[in-house]
């Protein structure tokens, strides 16, 4: 099942979201934003490598596979950011001395990639059933020569962009769980991109929440 | 007993201090270490610079080549920054390849040089499509205490100010230094966290401003959500840390050209 979420006033691009799509992981869900797509997995909770164990709590992997080639540099940045917003998150301490591991391999990218990572990481955590204190969503904003914020960039706009931000922001407060930067920019500007995407973040919300309601209201 | 205490409960025995404005070490909970730098301690390599925060020890060799540039971009030459978290400093590191940790610090670094323009990349192409520099920038922990990507960033623009390059000199830095803050049970906030007080946190912030104090870099990867207000305090202590660091590095520059 396919939904689309029409933009009000917080331009983003076209979102699409299924569940449920692969059938060995324990949850798994693809997003689409505009021609970005990626596709999570998630295993677990399941037995964790000794090595690896935490006492007290559940040890969370997060993989990242770009389309082509091998993971570089750049992803193990990117899966340190997903995996400590999803850590926050989770409630990790119901599941002790078990595995999480979080597989986000990407389709296609055309800009907002951690965005759209984080995105489908949270579709794919909630129909996996995990506890969590609430849910995340990533979006970002680059700022261009002209001094103007768009949100939900595309490939071509970031490579324009004099800064480029990414947010996660969480469901219960909208506070930033996460930020990524790349180039400079003045506190009145960080402030800014900030609330537009803490209003994004609401559209965001709102879709997860129709997404997941017209999928339930079609198995019932 | 405090020692047993500190073993058994180490939240416990933290959030003890931090109820009344300290910290284990006596530190204020915006209270930095004492930094320490010297430049030029490696002779071999062609920029070096050797940094001290509190017990955190970062050493940072730069080592220039001559190299051909890429087709795409003829005109800019390299920075290749490579961060090393040996097994020496630290027992939560082993050996075989870079962890994650290493592998997301160079990253980090690598994003810092690009968007605070410490270096303009087309000031190492000597003939355009040709030839061009390229600086490897080789950061290795000796001593980890936390704090360790504030440490990296310090040796690193001390090392460049430190490179000279055979006929074209570099010298555009525009200087950069970063603050880290650590989140302590969801909204005590403390900088230059130890090693033992990051394992305790629930959430790192850290924040890069350059000269003219425009942010470079606001890297917060996930944990606890942080409000607008705790934002704008850190970055405020981050522009006067910065400052004090500019101070530190210029100061030790000055003092080893009058030594020459």
């Amino acid at each position: 099942m396919m939904e689309v979420c029409g933009s009000t006033n917080v331009s983003l691009r076209e979102f699409g979201c299924e569940q449920t799509l692969l059938s060995r992981p324990d949850g798994s869900a693809s997003f689409v934003q505009g021609d970005t797509s990626v596709i999570a997995a998630v295993y677990g909770p399941a037995e964790v490598k000794v090595s690896k164990e935490i006492y007290d709590r559940a040890t969370l992997e997060v993989l990242i596979q770009p389309k082509v080639g091998l993971p570089s540099v750049r992803e193990r940045s990117q899966e340190q950011c997903v995996r400590e917003t999803c850590e926050a998150s989770l409630l990790l301490t119901l599941h002790p001395r078990s595995s999480l591991t979080l597989v986000l391999q990407l389709i296609h990218d055309d800009g907002s990639r951690l965005a759209c990572f984080l995105n489908a990481a949270c579709m794919a955590l909630m129909d996996a059933g995990l506890p969590m204190s609430c849910l995340f969503c990533g979006v970002t904003c680059a700022i261009n020569a002209d001094s103007e914020i768009i949100t939900d960039p595309t490939a071509a706009q970031e490579k324009e962009s004099r800064a480029l931000m990414t947010f996660a922001i969480d469901s219960k407060e909208q506070r930033v769980m996460m930020s990524y930067t790349k180039g400079s920019f003045s506190v009145h500007e960080l402030q800014q991109c900030i609330a537009v995407s803490q209003k994004a973040s609401e559209n965001i919300f709102q879709f997860y929440r129709d997404s997941v309601r017209r999928r339930y209201s079609k198995n019932l | 007993m405090a020692a047993g205490f500190k073993i058994a409960e180490p939240l416990e025995y933290h959030r003890s201090f931090l109820k009344e404005n300290c910290r284990p070490d006596g530190r204020e909970l915006s209270e930095f270490r004492t930094t320490t730098l010297n430049i030029g301690s490696i002779s071999t390599a062609d920029g070096s610079a050797l940094v001290k925060v509190g017990n955190t020890t970062v050493m940072c060799g730069i080592k220039v080549e001559l190299t051909n540039p890429l087709v795409e971009a003829p005109g800019k030459g390299f920075i290749v920054p490579n961060v090393d978290l040996p097994p020496l400093c630290s027992s939560r590191f082993r050996p075989g390849p870079p962890g994650e940790q290493a592998q997301a610090a160079s990253q980090f670094i690598a994003d810092v040089i690009e968007s605070s323009e410490v270096i303009q990349t087309e000031d190492l192409c000597i003939e355009r499509g040709k030839l061009c520099w390229v600086l490897y920038c080789d950061m290795m922990c000796v001593d980890y205490d936390g704090n360790v990507l504030d440490a990296c960033i310090i040796a690193l623009l001390a090392a460049l100010k430190n490179t000279k390059l055979p006929e074209v000199t570099i010298n555009k830095d525009t200087g950069s230094t970063r603050t880290s803050f650590c989140v302590f049970d969801d909204s005590i906030l403390i900088v230059d966290p130890t090693a033992e007080e990051e394992g305790l946190s629930t959430s790192h912030l850290t924040v890069v401003t350059d000269e003219k104090e425009r942010l470079c870099v606001v890297h917060k990867p996930g944990g606890t959500p942080l409000s607008a207000e705790k934002l704008q305090e850190c970055i405020g202590r981050a522009t006067a840390r910065q400052r004090e660091i500019q101070k530190l590095v210029d100061k030790v520059v000055h003092s080893v050209k009058t030594a020459q």
